[in-house]
Parts: C-alpha cells; structure tokens; sequence
C-alpha cells in the first residue's frame, strides 16, 4: 500500500520534475536502480513468505546499492568498469529472478 | 547474523545452508529466544532450497530486533507509520524518482551518450567511410576545377595571343589606327608639282627603313593610309591620285617607325630628299613623339583566296 503509493509517487516525480543527471553519477544510476530493484522484489517475496522485516529490507536496499555503485566505481577506477557492471547486473538479474519466481509461485502456486 | 545477512546484498552465504546454524549460534541466543526457530525454520527451509539457489529475499533473524514487540503479526506492524515504514516510503519514492529519471534519459536521450558501444563504433565506421567517400569527392571535383581553370587559362592565353597577332596584322593591313614614335614628312612643291613617282619613291624608302604604318595627307586634310595595295597616279593641277581619291598639294606623309633610321634613309645622296630638291622642291622632315596614323584603309573582300587550315 504505502509501497506501491511511494513508488508511483516517486516516478511521478521523475516525470514531472524531469531532471537531468548528472555526468558523473551517469554509470551508477542505473546500477543502483537494478540493484533498489533487486531489493524490491526480496522484500515483495519476504512480505509474502510473512517474513518481511522493515529494518531489514532499509538496510538491505541502501547497502545493495551503495555496493553496486561501488563496485561499478571500483570498477571504472580498474578500467573494467564495463565489464564490471555488465558483471553487476547479470547477478542482479539473477537473483531478481529467483525473487520473482518466488513471488510467481506464492502468487499463483505454480 | 544480522549484517551479514542482509540477502540483498550479499546473499551468498545463506543458500548454502551452513549459514543457518552459524546464526543462532553467535547472537541469537541472549535476545528473543522463540522468534528465530519459530518463525525461520519452517519457513525459510522449505522454500528456499527447493525453489532456487537464489539467494532468499529477506530473512528473518531481525524482526524482533526491531520492532520487538510482535514477531507474529508482520501486517501489524504496517498500520502506525512507524519510522521503518516512512524510510521504506522515502526509498521507494526515491527508486520510482530515479527509475522514471533513468529511464527518461535512456529514451529520450537522442545523442551519442546513450548509445551502447558497438553502436558507437559502428556509428564511428560509417562516419568515417562516409568521409573518405567525400573525400575522394573533394579530390576529383578539385581536379576537375584545375583541368578546367587551367583549359581557362589556356583559352584566355591563346584569345590574348589573337587579339594581339589580330591587332598586329590591323596595323599592317591598315584596318586599325596607330600612334607612336615617328616622322612627319612634308612635300613642298616648286616649280614643278611634286609627281606621284617621288612620293613612291619616299614611300619605298620609308618602307625599306623599316615603317610600320603610314598615310598620306593632303593639303585639304584628306588623308589616305598606305598599306601595300595602294597606288599612287598623277593628277591634274599637281593634284595626286592614291587609292583613288584625289588629294592635292602640299602632301604629308605621317609614318611611325624608327625615326632616326628613316630620316636617314630619306637624306641619302641621290634620295628622296635631293630628287625633290633637284626639281625645285623642299621636303621637311620633322620627328614626332606621338605620331597618328588614323586613316584606315578598308580591306577588300577576299572572293578566291582561302587560308590553309
């Protein structure tokens, strides 16, 4: 409820407001949204295995994406920052994926 | 446990099971003594290993900590906004914030910035194609542009050349007037009228000294120019006949070329000037700086004669 009210005013915001992002935080952006993403659907599944934790799921969102931008960062200080990423983003995705079938089967017992 | 379980983040360890026991064993023990087993262990083994090896969303071990008083009821805990629940607004306003500014500039990021990098390099290729085929365009069209200045060129040398052989050959013919440096050559008659064969005479002498353009004027301004064609006759009264017209006394003859070298010719012993004196007669020779032939002699129309190509 507040959830999903906050995300959708969130977005509004971006719509409405419409900034422009900043050269330097170009490469970390979008890791941090996957990685805010990533914490998203854990506590969507932990919510419907009725273990969700509010401390929890704040700690878990700020460090997943401080540390994707630090490893993203870390990585463009290495001169593999793409890879890195690309790297970040695949473990990412994968565990949104087992998030998501968590969620699926909880959803629709499949 | 708590830390390093935050799943999100470094999730890893917890999959593999071993985790599990290694929690209760460091923390747990003093704190709330039936949430973890309670409420952890029947959930989190049966979904978690069967389902994926993904590492679990979020795990257990904190609630009490936090919120301490119902580990039982999670929806309970929703109702009071409790300070959790506005940082976990406040996060999730900030992630819609950033996924709508992201993706805006993702999409309507129109420029190169976006762009992934094969892209990039396949943009950079075609570029680059694009400007060696313009170059080469550059190249044959400045080509061209030389062939055809230099044809220019070539053709306004060569139109030059003819209007200069073109003026040339008008002076010579008599088509075109003349000026330069030269003699004014006057005939004064005496007891005997100055005959047309000591005008030939000084026109012959003139000619060998090399003049370059001559006419002859008589007393009434008439004058007539002298190419190669023309003929002198005696007339009446002392009059001449040249080309035709009829000029009478005293004749000029105005003629530009080295002066120096006709005056000679005319003085020689026996010449023109000592013929004319001999019958009575005076020639006057006097240099000019700026001698004007300005009589033009109108060419006859050729009807046989055709230039070999």
């Amino acid at each position: 409820m507040i959830a999903v009210v906050a995300l959708l005013a969130g977005v509004g915001l971006g719509l409405w407001l419409d900034p422009t992002v900043p050269a330097a935080l170009q490469p970390y952006l979008p890791i941090a949204v996957v990685a805010a993403l990533d914490a998203v659907f854990g506590g969507v599944r932990a919510k419907l295995d009725r273990i969700f934790d509010d401390k929890q799921f704040v700690v878990s969102f700020i460090s997943n994406v401080l540390v994707a931008a630090l490893i993203v960062y870390l990585g463009d200080q290495l001169g593999v920052g793409g890879q890195l990423s690309t790297g970040v983003v695949v473990v990412l995705g994968v565990r949104i994926f087992g998030n998501v079938a968590a969620i699926r089967r909880h959803l629709f017992r499949a | 446990m708590s830390d390093e379980h935050t799943e999100t983040g470094t999730g890893w360890p917890q999959p593999a099971g071993p985790a599990r026991p290694g929690g209760p064993a460091g923390e747990p023990d003093p704190r709330p003594e039936a949430p973890d087993p309670d409420e952890l262990s029947p959930l989190s083994p049966q979904g978690r290993p069967e389902d994926d090896d993904a590492p679990p969303a979020e795990p257990i071990e904190d609630p009490p900590a936090a919120t301490g008083a119902e580990p039982v009821a999670g929806a309970a805990r929703w109702r009071p906004f409790s300070s959790a629940a506005v940082m976990i607004g406040v996060l999730l306003v900030l992630l819609g914030f950033t996924l709508a500014v992201q993706l805006k500039t993702t999409s309507s990021d129109s420029s190169l910035s976006a762009a992934r990098q094969e892209d990039l390099v396949r943009i950079l290729y075609d570029l680059e194609a694009r400007e060696m085929r313009l170059r080469q365009d550059i190249t044959s069209l400045e080509e061209s542009q030389r062939q055809l200045r230099s044809g220019e060129q070539g053709r306004q040398a060569a139109l030059e050349e003819a209007t200069r052989r073109a003026d040339e050959l008008g002076i010579l013919a008599g088509t075109l007037p003349a000026r330069g440096p030269g003699l004014a050559v006057r005939f004064q008659a005496g007891t005997k009228s100055i005959s047309a064969s000591r005008v030939l005479d000084a026109v012959q002498e003139l000619r060998g000294a090399g003049a370059e353009a001559m006419q002859i004027s008589g007393g009434d301004r008439a004058s007539v120019r002298i190419v190669a064609s023309t003929f002198f006759l005696d007339g009446e009264n002392g009059s001449l006949i040249v080309d035709g017209r009829r000029l009478t006394g005293p004749f000029t003859i105005t003629v530009i070329g080295e002066p120096a070298t006709m005056r000679t010719a005319l003085n020689i012993p026996g010449g023109v000037v000592a013929q004319v004196a001999g019958d009575g007669g005076n020639v006057i020779v006097e240099d000019r700086e700026v001698a004007e032939v300005s009589a033009l002699h109108v060419p006859s129309t050729l009807e046989h004669a055709r230039p070999v190509a």
